[in-house]
């Protein structure tokens, strides 16, 4: 047995000691809390993170910066899209890239989708561990409808890889409009009933209005950010202070609390979804339906390099449905056309020898992206708050180092001052309003 | 204060501690001794300077090719949005430095995983204690000497703590 913890070491003869997790449905399964109690009152408490560390950083360093994509998605993996985003954004810092515009608006509309589906799933958690088990139906069903989005455009729901360095992957879903209005209709009426069941449920109050409050100062002293820095009142949001993308050019209101009790850590939530809604409709107007691709019939790749041996056969070719939206006549407004950025053309990679040529300098080991060395630091708002990354390049194909700036370790970090001298039961709505997500705190 | 004039006045304050300043991508980047990063970001903390947030804290091995170790914090000022990144090196056979515990209350978790990752001691530094790996965990992973696929010996089970 190792040596003792803190809490085993200073902990009172008459007093008792509780494991709280990790294996316990309020601790989401990845987290450990050990308290020291004086019958239903918490004297001391200490929080133990780690158990859904998988070496992230690590192996990162043993992947091309193009494979390792696939990785943060799995960070905060409910809103993964801010994650590929994050990444995708600190390299192009880095390799000085400027993604086109239409990219930069789907990219927009992505995250603030996956910001509502953060948010929602935070809520229906904590909502339901105080007992609220209508509310948590009802968000997961908002929710549903959101992922349709996702789905329909990326082809998965939380493994999405979609946002790539240098763009997106491929165009919109044909129908996405359609999809976003029902998610937005329906996210709304979910949020007003929630609000209807919610606000002013005297239960829900009792559990949230004054406990687990924390100070301003100590709120910045624990390097808070995201909804849990707003509660206590401090308006900083990356999206104004350091703007990115097209945010500057976006209407949208960065909601406050007042106390940093649990109360305003779900108000703010709450608020702040309604202006994610605000961003994605805005969105909608801006981005152009995506660009018709040439009539006549599409032809197998097989077939148009048979045709072409002598004369190269003009007209479409027919990609995999898997890479629809991708198209060669597409990709322009998706992605920074550089061949030492993006995957280059599908259809010239099928039909003609330099195409194939410049897929395999993308694709084989040493070469595809390269940064120049140095090192850079970038952050976007993240659905717990500032998720940067801290990238260190010595010029070959692979990070030399890659750091994750969890907002969720700063906030988990603050748990045990939270929870002290407070009864075992505001444990739960407590660490439920902190939003910890085991995949990005513990790496 | 623009970016030029504010790491002037920085300059002018911590004196001796800065070893230079860099430029990374746009950011400015100061480069302290290692015996003096906590008295810098004490002075760095307060008033004009006011860099109220340690918004990270991790390290960089460069033990192969330069023997040292390379501290990097980012701090931010909310009242002037703006972001610093320092760098302090340690030397890789014992990486040692004071700890930031008592200006920040997250230090306390960040240099216990820069610890536990790279094997970084922090004096001073009240609980150093494994954070993300676990207690009985053998070697610092992030170092680059750690193999990346090194199979950890098994810990004995625990009988009723």
């Amino acid at each position: 047995m190792g040596p003792l913890t803190r809490i085993q070491r200073e902990a009172r003869p008459e007093s008792m000691l509780l494991n709280m997790g990790p294996s316990h449905p309020a601790m989401h399964g990845t987290i450990r809390i050990m308290l020291e109690l004086d019958a239903e009152k918490i004297l001391n408490a200490e929080v133990e993170v780690g158990y859904l560390h998988r070496g992230f950083e690590k192996t990162c360093e043993n992947k091309t910066f193009f494979n390792l994509l696939i990785y943060t998605d799995r960070l905060n993996y409910v809103s993964p899209l801010i994650n590929n985003l994050g990444y995708a954004m600190t390299m192009e810092k880095m390799l000085g890239v400027t993604v086109p515009e239409r990219a930069q608006l789907i990219r927009v509309l992505m995250s603030e989708i996956s910001r509502v589906s953060d948010h929602l799933t935070c809520l229906a958690a904590m909502t339901m561990e105080c007992g609220a088990f209508t509310v948590f139906l009802y968000m997961m069903k908002a929710r549903e409808f959101l992922w349709d989005v996702i789905e329909f455009t990326a082809g998965a729901r939380m493994t999405t890889s979609y946002i790539r360095i240098g763009g997106v992957r491929a165009d919109l879903h044909p129908d996405w409009r359609a999809s976003v209005s029902t998610a937005i209709r329906e996210t709304r009426r979910v949020l007003q009933d929630v609000s209807g069941l919610i606000d002013q449920n005297s239960i829900f109050l009792g559990r949230t209005r004054g406990v687990g409050a924390i100070s301003k100062e100590d709120a910045l002293s624990f390097g808070w950010t995201g909804p849990c820095l707003r509660s206590t009142g401090i308006p900083y949001d990356v999206r104004k202070a350091h703007p990115y993308l097209v945010y500057d050019r976006l209407s949208f209101e960065v909601p406050v609390g007042e106390f940093g009790d649990n109360y305003d850590r779900y108000s703010v939530r709450m608020r702040e979804m309604e202006q994610s809604l605000r961003l994605i409709e805005q969105v909608a107007v801006l981005l152009p339906d995506a660009p018709p691709l040439p009539a006549g019939p599409a032809v197998e790749p097989a077939e148009a390099v048979r045709g072409s041996r002598r004369q190269r056969t003009p007209g479409r070719i027919r990609l995999s449905p898997n890479l629809e939206g991708s198209e060669k006549e597409r990709l322009d407004g998706l992605a920074a056309r550089s061949p030492s950025v993006g995957v280059p053309a599908k259809e010239d990679t099928y039909t003609s020898m330099e195409g194939l040529i410049s897929h395999f300098l993308f694709f084989m080991g040493g070469k595809g992206i390269r940064p120049p060395k140095g090192d850079v630091y970038f952050s976007v708002e993240g659905g717990n708050g500032e998720l940067g990354f801290y990238i260190v390049s010595d010029g070959t194909d692979r990070p030399y180092r890659l750091h994750l700036r969890a907002p969720c370790f700063h906030v988990v970090a603050a748990l045990e001052q939270l929870i002290k001298g407070r009864l075992i039961a505001d444990v739960i709505p407590t660490f439920g309003s902190m939003n910890m997500i085991g995949g990005e705190l513990d790496r | 204060m623009g970016p030029e004039t504010l790491i002037d006045a920085i300059r002018t304050k911590l004196g001796p501690a800065v070893e230079g300043v860099a430029d990374s991508c746009g950011d400015p980047v100061l480069i302290l001794r290692s015996d003096s990063v906590r008295a810098s970001m004490a002075a760095l903390r307060e008033a004009p300077f006011d860099y109220a947030v340690l918004l990270d804290l991790t390290c960089v091995d460069f033990a192969a090719p330069e023997g040292r170790l390379e501290l990097v914090y980012h701090l931010f000022s909310l009242s002037r949005n703006v972001r610093l990144r320092l760098k302090a090196s340690l030397p890789a056979a014992d990486p040692a430095v004071e700890t930031l515990v008592g200006l920040w209350k997250n230090a306390e978790w960040l240099e216990r995983e820069v610890f536990d990752m790279f094997g970084v001691r922090f004096e001073g530094h009240p609980y150093l204690r494994r954070i993300l790996t676990y207690e009985g965990f053998e070697g610092h992973p992030l170092r680059k000497t750690y193999p990346w696929r090194l199979a950890q010996p098994r810990i004995p089970l625990k009988d009723g703590e």
